[in-house]
């Protein structure tokens, strides 16, 4: 009953143009938010942080930053799981080079870093479009994976091959390394998810946002009213792979803690955020929470249902998961390429009239 | 040439704004254009009229920016135009529509008429991420002259809809609102009233004069409906295969031989 325009009047565009234009969205906005910062914190265990938690919103930051690339400016990348192996080497180098400098800052380098590489690779967005794009990240993605396999320095010549995050700390209390409370370690993803989101929707509801799409939906067109192609696709890979590779960073020094590239940075990596992005939804930044959340759990609930409920055999659960993982893209895209997103706009179009649609 | 003169209609027509000197554009061995020259002043209704193939939209791929003749000069606003990219005329102030429908389907038309502004917005991407203060204010400032253009085309009603959901006409108006949002000193129309009833072009016509009339812009247009070209435009340029057979009020090239011969058709025995 209170989910209404009527009543709620804008006299302002400043009122206009904000983020939850109806009043019942932003105080159920302040409420998760309350939810997740005053409550979530005191009641999380390491069960709940590790399997679920802190990669949804590691998860998160990938997928609004892919959703940035993809979503808004419409240029196809397989290259995310490479660019955010740049944002965990660079992590591992920062840490390991400047250990006594704030590791939050550490990971806002890294994300600069990524967005430096991650524009690079971007230049040939200018010449190839579609598909041939999506090749070219691919072979970024190789590129990268080999490059810090090969390359002894980025992982300062440790024989294993592997990186590992150090202890590090924020304001006293650990944040990385093997004595993290699972607390802390959701609190630095917190605020990280909230500040990416933020800037992610400031950047795409503003002129930025606007020259983005308009590459997206005509390039001719975004190009006659003055749009210059080679910077809006740089800047979107740049901002793209600046929220991808403070992903990497957190999901290298915060989650994992160890990594060796190709397993953690792997292709799969790539297919599995591209999948959040569009099960979840192109062009949204709810969508983006959406699939991460989705795809997190999923294979969590699945576990809980198929085997600890109706005691099947893991593996037919871990194929299981596959198939439908699968099948939910294959729905997704002909059915409903704007993804969950979509099914939740809808769904509030209708509560604008519920109970009396006429 | 360089003389203001004013319409019998009351309407002040300025100098030379755009000049076109011995244009000529080949595709491999095809010649689109062949040595074309002509003005457009400051102020006027310039139309582009000729039979299908004849060069028109070319001419306005030219002048905006799409395609590079390999002969001749264009001259905007009294200065040689250097080879420029569509983006760089957009910044000079030249705008346009297109033949067919080019607006960005994924957007609300306030969007899309915002997306006309983005040659006036200055912000960088900092100043953007954060929102509040710079960015915001320039948003605002951006929507009150868009609001203005909504206002006078009469599109208030639909400003929140995704362009995708609208009828043909409707569209064919965002795209002028749009082209218009960017305050252009020479406005670009490529066939507005292509595939319009006599209802809407009539409503088109109006908005064209008015545009003309309150904004002071000078107008370029390609179009087919004699009726409207005749009654809308102060002079007309006739191409046929490239070349210019025409080229005066539209007086002058009704009564222009070879533009009946070649456009309007030989008379049968």
């Amino acid at each position: 009953m209170f989910y209404r325009e009527a009543g709620d009047f804008k006299t302002s565009y400043e009122a206009d143009s904000q983020t939850f234009p109806i009043k019942f969205d932003r105080y159920r906005f302040w409420a998760m938010l309350a939810v997740a910062y005053l409550v979530i914190p005191f009641i999380i265990n390491d069960y709940w942080a590790n399997a679920i938690l802190v990669p949804f919103l590691i998860y998160t930051i990938a997928a609004i930053g892919l959703n940035i690339l993809t979503g808004y400016c419409g240029q196809v990348s397989l290259g995310t799981g490479g660019f955010m192996a740049v944002g965990a080497y660079a992590m591992y180098k920062l840490m390991t080079s400047f250990p006594d400098v704030s590791v939050v800052i550490h990971v806002i380098l890294a994300g600069g870093i990524t967005a430096v590489v991650g524009a690079a690779f971007g230049l040939p967005s200018l010449r190839i479009k579609g598909f041939y794009l999506a090749v070219a990240t691919l072979a970024a993605q190789f590129f990268l994976v080999w490059l810090f396999n090969k390359v002894a320095w980025f992982y300062n010549y440790s024989a294993s091959g592997q990186i590992n995050a150090p202890e590090r700390f924020v304001g006293g209390i650990a944040v990385t390394g093997p004595n993290t409370d699972a607390w802390a370690k959701y609190m630095i993803c917190l605020v990280f998810v909230t500040v990416c989101a933020i800037i992610a929707r400031n950047l795409t509801r503003g002129t930025m946002g606007r020259k983005w799409m308009a590459i997206r939906d005509m390039d001719i067109a975004a190009e006659i009213i003055g749009v210059n192609p080679l910077q809006a696709k740089l800047t979107a890979f740049a901002v793209s792979s600046f929220f991808i590779g403070i992903s990497g960073a957190l999901f290298f020094s915060v989650y994992l803690g160890a990594v060796e590239v190709g397993e953690a940075f792997g292709i799969q990596k790539s297919f599995l955020v591209l999948f959040m992005v569009i099960i979840g939804g192109l062009g949204s930044i709810f969508g983006s929470f959406a699939g991460a959340g989705f795809l997190v759990l999923l294979p969590v609930a699945l576990k809980v249902i198929g085997v600890d409920l109706l005691g099947w055999p893991t593996d037919i659960v871990a194929h299981l998961q596959l198939v439908i993982i699968g099948a939910l893209i294959m729905f997704f895209l002909i059915k409903e390429p704007h993804g969950l997103a979509q099914f939740w706009r809808i769904a509030k179009e209708k509560l604008r009239l519920w109970p009396f649609p006429y | 040439m360089k003389d203001s003169y004013i319409t019998p209609d009351g309407r002040t027509i300025g100098g030379v704004l755009m000049d076109m000197r011995g244009i000529t554009l080949r595709f491999g061995g095809v010649e689109a254009i062949k040595n074309i020259s002509f003005d457009i002043r400051e102020g006027e209704i310039r139309a582009i009229i000729g039979p299908n193939g004849a060069g028109k939209s070319s001419m306005l791929n030219v002048i905006s920016g799409f395609y590079h003749p390999q002969d001749g000069e264009v001259w905007f606003r009294g200065a040689k135009r250097p080879t420029m990219r569509p983006y760089d005329v957009a910044r000079q102030g030249i705008a346009r529509t297109f033949q067919n429908i080019a607006l960005f389907e994924g957007m609300s038309v306030l969007d899309n008429i915002m997306c006309g502004r983005l040659t006036h917005m200055k912000t960088g991407i900092f100043s953007q991420a954060i929102w509040h203060g710079a960015a915001q204010r320039e948003e605002v400032e951006n929507r009150e002259a868009v609001e203005r253009i909504i206002d006078f085309l009469e599109i208030q009603a639909i400003r929140k809809t995704p362009v995708g959901r609208l009828p043909y006409g409707l569209k064919k108006r965002v795209e002028l609102a749009r082209a218009l949002a960017a305050e252009p000193k020479l406005l670009l129309l490529d066939e507005p009233m292509a595939g319009m009833n006599v209802e809407e072009k009539e409503d088109m016509s109006r908005f064209i004069l008015d545009v003309n009339d309150e904004f002071g812009t000078t107008i370029a247009l390609i179009e087919h409906d004699m009726g409207v070209v005749m009654d809308l435009s102060d002079r007309v340029v006739v191409m046929d295969y490239g070349r210019k057979i025409g080229d005066g009020t539209p007086d002058e090239v009704r009564g222009n031989q070879e533009v009946i011969d070649a456009y309007l058709g030989v008379a049968h025995d």
